[in-house]
């Protein structure tokens, strides 16, 4: 049996922010109607289907909205084989996808307090209303990146896996000391 | 000689003294100066050379403006041309250059172009360099080249030692310079509650105010200014920035601003410059106003300065560029130069003022003070080489036939009036009107930039509005040439654009010549190009042309005001985007395994792929036959994680599929595998892959590497906007996947050494099946498919653990001495086995029918994308170019893209072709050149030699073939 | 640079999310249609100096297609819809017509 190795294999790095791989986790996506995905989430996992660029957050789990039709399940990595199989069978005969997709991206956590102001440095965001709980897909420098606010100080950014270095470089390169910008205060 | 004055200078500090170098002399300013403030505080009144004919330039400006004063910053790896003196803030140990003079400064051997001014007259280049045609590139451009360009450029082997950056910044209204009139707009804003971002070009507030001492709402200027920066900077929704320059307002609200983060502090840990990329609900002009010159002979000897200048230099610095200032106006506003030196004990023989009679305040107080006004007076020849040593004086309205009086001086302000600073107003579409009393363009409310709501969103205030607080003074006079009838003599050197050498006969010239409209004008005789364009030259310059055409000022009007307000570094538009980040390289999950291999790469898209594996004296042509021939006699891996694998399932994936590909997939049987391909609307083959079967409402379609993301959006578009009733999703699953190939005769008993939880036996897992397991303990789908001809198994296994999965692989190989293989020669074998190759075989123009592939394209299907397009004439015609194989007779390669000339030439002139290399290899399977290729009726005309271009520049003869070189019977794969 | 709004999922953004897809409210003609039919699909398409209805992805976003109305000239930007609509709404006419009285209306 061989571990899963995340595309970032634990980097950290600190500056302005702290930026750490998250590690190998468990994803799923789910496409359908919001509220028929949500009631199987509800069944397998006690979580709801957020609302609109949202997060939902809970001891099993975290469900981001991508989507008009679509979310993504985030959840420890050795579980999301079997959580895939019971959203499956919840979904049965409705018109869902589910969908494992725990190695096709990485997950960078960011925090301190100079978050916002390293994150706008490479993503087109107004984060001065950006509340706990809310999320954007966007752009990060080149490459698509979803950021959501875990708490006042944490985030997550989440991009593809061929491209996590790059995503992981280009924050710890312009959250190098000396890039101080005091925007978000 | 220093100018330096005993006392004063509101932005020095005398306790904190400055070396630096020019041209390699030792100088000395003080903190807070620039370093025109410093260089002319030192005495260096001659500080550069002019464009075309070198003469001798003094600093004119104090800011931004400033044409003359560009010097060389820093050295080595921090080197910087064309900086203006102006706007660079002294630091110790700064090191300045002077540009375009040879040998040196003082002695320039170029300067003999001065002399010459006749033979360089307007439009020059364009006259001159005409013919003989043949002379262009090996003669002319060599020589225009040469003499091009103002500074030198860094030496191209240097890499900029600094880092930048970029920030996106959201605000409701951002102001764009902090004079009173920008503090004023920003607290009201402020105020209002809204999000204000305050902006400073420079790294003090204030503007004109602090200089000229007014009072502001009751309070000295100097005391408001401060005040209000620190209540703005107090509040928490402001952004308070000064050293940033508000560079361009662009569509809806996008504005750039440039901040010189650490331009003053070298070495600092500080980025060197910040590009705010600033998305504004309202921008605010409060750019102020810049002083015109005026147009009369010698205008452009050293110490020459605008008035307003010469005033901030006294009040900011305390440096007088001379001993005795002479003023030359036309406007009260000057006088407020006059009696800043005459307060500092700078003598000034007299202002020279071009009105009739003069009766303002502002000159009733110079005369109070002593200082003798010269009404109905014109400056008609400035005397002096390196530096001005007088002024010759005649009637203002003469031609200056007659010298009244010579004026003892070394140095002498001008103003000629004011110009609103309109460029932000004017970057987005906002139009100007002419003010005829202040002879002005300011901005015409009425029709503003337009944002995305169809409202306008820039608004100008104070200065940059026209407005000018101007109480008690009397009305200036417009004065475009001086004197108003200047003789010829006099306006042959009567400079209008000092840093491009334009004079007012030049612009009279081209309006002679026929040019009319004033941006030809500017392209013509270069007036208002380069670093500066025409901050100060292009009110006076369009006032000459008017005047040449007989025509109002605003029929003529101006030029078009085009962003960056000054030069912005390239580093700072790079940003971050640099080195190792300068763009996305998308990696594998085996990435660093072949890069610890020695890997040669090859980009596809983003992705950096092995090309081959050469091991050390080992050629890349010798590494990549290696590899196949071990594919082909034992056994090699191939990292295929790139290749698009897009998951389409639903109740109508099956009618979805048959849609997308040319050939029937609803009828694929679960657990199969299919090749397809995919056409755009116009019939031509866009993509192609294998499509698996995963079960009965779900299909799994691999597509080209590069192609993924397209795909995936081109599926979604035909879901989302054209059947957006059908019940089908598609996901991209391209990167969860490893997807590695075993290729070759022992790849079955690689797998069967890993340990497959399944049979991997050909009868029970045949070519063209797939199937799903366990191999080494890792999950794995596997497909029986081959693009090399050789058995094959392509697994994919979680990304997470392709790594592990290849380690498996690459030891259970070991004993079949199995070998990674690359792109390079995954391509030798497809062509081999004469595979297509999206991108090789096709270019947005073949239809599948060209590449022998009708077997693919279903006569069943009523519809599918490209259908139709395939039906037109064209397509079915039967002179159609087909795809053949192609052997040359001495079995060398054929090059890559070789035409088959024919003998004649076709309708457009061009010689008559009958086809095209394709694909073109050195097969060491076959020990010799193969090539693919599309000719005219080619499978109709096997074994027949023709001829194509060789490299050598004459033909070769090939024969034409069958393009399946190996194995046709398919024996080999399928095992 | 545009600022556009997605009215899949309500993000206002700058344009570099987004990619355009030329014009909206094509109506597709596969097999056994006319030639002329068929060209008028695949090739004819308006550039007109004004109102234009456009077909925008926010490609970086939610990845969702929409139509928007907009003016080529002002670059005004009238509205923008859910893709799966044939027609332009008719409150996003309205809004045109009384911005642009000149505007002959859509088709």
């Amino acid at each position: 049996m061989s571990d899963a190795v995340s595309a970032l294999n634990g980097q950290r790095a600190s500056g302005l922010v702290d930026l750490a791989d998250a590690g190998p986790m468990g994803m799923i996506t789910l496409r359908g109607d919001l509220g028929l995905l949500g009631g199987a989430l509800g069944s397998v996992l006690g979580l709801s289907a957020p609302e609109l660029r949202r997060v939902v957050s809970g001891e099993k789990g975290q469900v981001l909205w991508m989507s008009p039709d679509e979310l993504l399940v985030v959840l420890p990595y050795a579980e999301a084989p079997g959580v895939a199989a019971a959203l499956e069978a919840a979904l049965a005969g409705q018109f869902a996808t589910v969908a494992v997709v725990s190695d096709a991206r990485a997950l960078i956590r960011v925090s301190g307090a100079q978050a916002r102001d390293v994150l706008a440095k490479l993503m087109p965001i107004d984060f001065a209303d950006f509340a706990v709980g809310e999320l954007r897909r966007s752009r990060l420098a080149q490459v698509a990146a979803a950021v959501w606010r875990d708490s006042a100080d944490e985030w997550s950014v989440v991009c593809f896996r061929s491209v996590a270095g790059y995503a992981f470089e280009a924050l710890a390169t312009v959250a190098q000391p000396g890039g101080e910008v005091g925007l978000y205060h | 000689m220093s100018h330096r004055l005993g006392t004063g200078g509101r932005l020095i500090d005398r306790a904190r003294p400055m070396d630096f170098t020019f041209n390699g002399k030792s100088m000395r300013g003080y903190a807070g100066d620039s370093l025109g403030a410093a260089l002319l505080g030192a005495g260096q009144v001659l500080v550069g050379r002019s464009f075309k004919y070198h003469r001798p330039r003094g600093i004119v400006a104090s800011g931004a403006e400033e044409p003359n004063a560009l010097v060389g910053l820093g050295e080595g790896q921090r080197f910087e041309p064309n900086q203006r003196v102006t706007t660079t803030e002294l630091f110790s140990g700064l090191k300045a250059v002077s540009q375009n003079h040879w040998p040196s400064l003082e002695f320039d051997v170029g300067a003999v172009n001065a002399k010459l001014w006749r033979f360089f007259p307007a439009g020059f280049y364009y006259k001159t360099f005409i013919s003989p045609r043949p002379l262009w590139k090996h003669v002319y451009e060599p020589i225009i080249r040469r003499s091009a360009g103002l500074g030198k450029a860094p030496d191209a082997e240097t890499r900029d030692a600094d880092r930048y950056e970029q920030l996106y910044a959201y605000c409701d209204v951002i102001v764009a310079g902090g004079g009173v009139a920008g503090l004023k707009a920003a607290r009201q804003a402020a105020d209002e509650g809204k999000r204000v971002i305050l902006t400073e070009q420079n790294p003090h507030f204030g503007g004109r105010a602090v200089v000229d001492g007014i009072e502001v709402e009751g309070q000295a200027a100097e005391d408001w200014v401060k005040a209000q920066v620190a209540a703005l900077q107090a509040m928490p929704n402001v952004t308070v920035l000064d050293r940033t320059m508000v560079s361009g307002v662009y569509d809806h609200g996008y504005v750039l601003a440039y901040q010189r983060v650490a331009d003053h502090t070298p070495g600092a840990e500080k980025p060197r410059h910040r590009l705010w990329r600033v998305r504004a609900g309202q921008v605010i002009s409060a750019t102020g106003a810049i002083e015109r010159p005026l147009s009369f002979a010698g205008n452009d000897i050293p110490g020459v300065m605008l008035a307003s200048a010469i005033r901030d230099f006294v009040v900011n610095y305390a440096v007088s560029p001379g001993k005795k200032v002479a003023i030359v106006t036309n406007n009260d506003d000057a006088y407020r130069t006059a009696l800043a030196l005459h307060a500092v004990g700078v003598t000034v023989p007299a202002v020279i003022d071009a009105r009739k009679e003069v009766t303002g305040d502002l000159p009733a107080k110079a005369r109070a003070a002593g200082i003798r006004v010269i009404e109905d007076c014109a400056v008609r020849y400035v005397e002096g080489g390196k530096s001005v040593t007088g002024v010759q004086l005649c009637r203002f309205n003469s031609d200056g036939g007659a010298v009244i009086e010579t004026l003892a001086c070394d140095a002498l302000g001008m103003s000629g009036g004011w110009s609103p600073v309109v460029h932000l107003w004017s970057h987005c579409g906002g139009k100007l009107t002419w003010d005829e009393g202040r002879a002005l363009f300011r901005p015409d409310a009425n029709r503003p930039p337009l944002g995305h709501d169809g409202q306008g969103f820039v608004t100008c205030v104070g200065a940059s509005n026209g407005e000018f607080d101007d109480e008690g003074e009397a009305a200036m006079l417009p004065v475009w040439l001086m004197p108003a009838q200047a003789s010829y003599e006099l306006r042959a050197k009567a400079w209008l654009d000092p840093q491009n050498d334009v004079k007012v006969s030049d612009v009279q010239l081209a309006a002679k010549e026929g040019y009319a409209s004033v941006e030809h004008t500017k392209r013509y005789t270069t007036l208002g190009m380069a670093t500066d364009q025409g901050k100060l030259s292009n009110i006076n310059g369009l006032a000459i042309l008017s005047d040449a055409l007989g025509q109002p000022i605003p029929q003529t009007g101006t030029t078009t005001f085009r962003p960056p307000y000054t030069p912005i570094s390239i580093g700072a538009i790079g940003g971050e985007a640099r080195g190792g980040i300068f763009q996305p390289l998308r990696k594998t999950p085996i990435y660093d395994w072949h890069m610890a291999q020695g890997a040669y790469w090859e980009p596809v898209g983003h992705w950096r792929r092995p090309y081959c594996y050469p091991k050390t004296g080992e050629t890349h042509g010798d590494a990549v036959k290696r590899e196949i021939n071990q594919v082909r006699k034992s056994v090699g891996l191939l990292d295929a994680s790139t290749l698009g694998k897009i998951i389409v399932k639903g109740p109508d994936a099956g009618r979805f599929m048959d849609m997308l590909y040319t050939n029937m997939m609803s009828n694929l049987k679960v657990g199969k595998c299919r090749y397809g391909l995919m056409c755009n609307e116009n019939g031509f083959l866009s993509d192609d892959g294998v499509v698996a079967r995963l079960s009965e409402d779900t299909f799994l379609c691999h597509t080209t590497s590069g192609g993924a993301d397209r795909i995936h959006g081109w599926m979604e578009d035909w879901l989302q906007c054209e059947w957006w009733d059908w019940k089908v999703h598609v996901v991209n699953l391209t990167e969860q996947y490893a997807q590695i190939a075993v290729v070759g005769p022992n790849a079955r008993k690689v797998i069967e050494k890993v340990g497959a939880d399944f049979d991997l036996s050909a009868e029970s897992f045949p070519f063209m099946d797939w199937k799903e397991g366990k191999i080494g303990g890792i999950e794995a789908r596997a497909f029986r498919i081959s693009f090399s001809g050789e058995l094959s198994y392509e697994i994919a296994v979680p990304a997470s653990k392709g790594q592990a999965f290849w380690d498996k692989l690459m030891a259970a190989g070991a004993e079949f001495g199995v070998m990674p293989y690359g792109t390079e020669a995954l391509h030798v074998m497809r062509a081999e086995k004469g595979f297509i190759m999206i991108g090789d075989e096709t270019d947005g123009t073949v239809i599948p029918q060209d590449l022998g592939l009708n077997w693919a394209i279903s006569k069943k299907k009523e519809d599918f994308l490209g259908k139709r397009g395939m039906e037109r004439e064209a397509m079915v015609s039967p002179d159609r170019w087909q795809l053949v194989g192609l052997e040359t007779l001495d079995g060398s390669v054929l090059p890559d893209g070789a035409l088959a000339p024919l003998p004649g030439k076709n309708d457009n002139g061009q010689q008559e072709t009958q086809g095209r290399v394709t694909s073109t290899y050195f097969s060491p399977t076959l020990g010799k050149g193969i090539a693919m290729g599309i000719v005219h009726n080619g499978p109709k005309r096997m074994g027949e030699v023709i001829q194509f271009q060789s490299a050598a520049g004459g033909t070769v003869a090939a024969r034409i073939v069958d393009p399946c070189f190996y194995d046709k019977a398919g024996e080999k794969q399928n095992v | 640079m545009l600022l556009l709004t997605c009215p899949c999922c309500g993000v206002s953004a700058e344009e570099t999310e987004f990619t355009n897809g030329g014009e909206a409210h094509l109506k597709r003609f596969g097999p056994g249609s006319s030639d002329a039919d068929y060209e008028a699909y695949m090739f004819a398409r308006k550039n007109p100096r004004g109102v234009h209805f456009e077909r925008w992805r926010h490609a970086y976003g939610c990845g969702k297609w929409f139509l928007m109305a907009r003016d080529t000239m002002t670059l005004e930007v009238y509205g923008a819809y859910k893709a799966q609509t044939t027609e332009p709404p008719a409150d996003i006419q309205a809004k045109i017509k009384a911005r642009r009285p000149e505007w002959e209306g859509y088709k």
